[in-house]
């Protein structure tokens, strides 16, 4: 491996079709593409707009599971913010790092801080967690319709979303 | 994530992702990302580094305002510790695994079909 090779993004999608190969599947998954990409443009000024935070973590004790294991969209207070997520049944580089702390995987200080120097008028109140579902189906279907409601219940105007 | 991203931007709602997988993100087309080329875990900035973190999310923030159409991409300024083997670790097949491997594959689909079995009655 040369240098220019060792500073090259992780080939994420690579990586994952051979260990799922390793592991004995016969067919690889298959990652969502699109050809037209939404945009919806930034109307008001940030100053006068509230965000919200979403997360791809879980509840501690992965409580937005209901009784048949479905895991379902979630929400959070910022006010205070939670000490800790639950990471571990998520695909993360278990032995490069750790998520012993949450601001760097749900920042919330560090957007609370902005706000209050007045960069963007404020947080939601609430921070959503969203399931990595391997089903695109039940993500599009029900988990981001979900998602929307709550963030317009929120009075949102635009949303940071946090991939674990 | 990215999915959501584009079901809210499709019904009006600006949104940014902070991530670090690059690939996967824009292979299924979002409007707005700021990539953090660190191991995957820590999309925000290193843990413990409360000054890291802000200003990646002041860059995310600054691109809900700034971006002037889809697929605007942004690289943070930052870089993964001083850990130069990072790259190679996540999700390596070591070829002295394989039995390993295959178990642990066989041991998934099993509790996979038990879960899928248990949602569906």
């Amino acid at each position: 491996m040369n240098a220019a090779q060792e500073d090259r993004p992780v080939p994420y999608m690579e990586r994952t079709r051979h260990y799922y190969r390793a592991l004995g599947y016969e067919h690889d998954y298959v990652w969502a593409t699109f050809a037209e990409v939404p945009f919806a443009r930034f109307a008001k000024p940030l100053a006068t707009t509230r965000l919200a935070l979403i997360t791809t973590a879980s509840p501690p004790g992965l409580a937005n599971r209901d009784s048949r294991g479905v895991r379902h969209v979630w929400s959070g207070e910022v006010t205070p913010p939670p000490p800790t997520l639950f990471t571990g049944n998520l695909a993360w580089d278990k032995e490069s790092t750790h998520t012993d702390d949450r601001g760097c995987y749900l920042p919330i200080e560090a957007a609370a801080g902005l706000a209050a120097e007045g960069i963007f008028s404020g947080l939601a109140a609430r921070f959503h967690g969203v399931p990595t579902e391997y089903s695109q189906r039940k993500t599009m279907g029900e988990d981001a319709p979900e998602l929307l409601a709550r963030l317009r219940a929120d009075g949102a105007d635009g949303a940071i979303l946090c991939a674990l | 994530m990215s999915l959501v991203a584009r079901h809210l931007e499709a019904n009006g709602l600006p949104t940014v992702i902070i991530g670090s997988a690059l690939d996967v993100v824009e292979h299924c087309g979002v409007p707005r990302f700021v990539f953090t080329d660190f191991p995957l875990g820590n999309p925000a900035g290193h843990p413990w580094r409360p000054d890291m973190q802000r200003a990646i999310v002041a860059q995310a923030v600054g691109l809900l305002a700034s971006a002037e159409g889809p697929r605007t991409t942004v690289r943070a300024p930052f870089a993964w510790r001083d850990d130069p083997g990072w790259r190679q670790r996540y999700g390596r097949v070591d070829p002295a695994e394989r039995e390993r491997l295959l178990a642990l594959g066989k041991e998934r689909r099993a509790r996979q079909a038990e879960t899928d079995r248990v949602k569906s009655s």
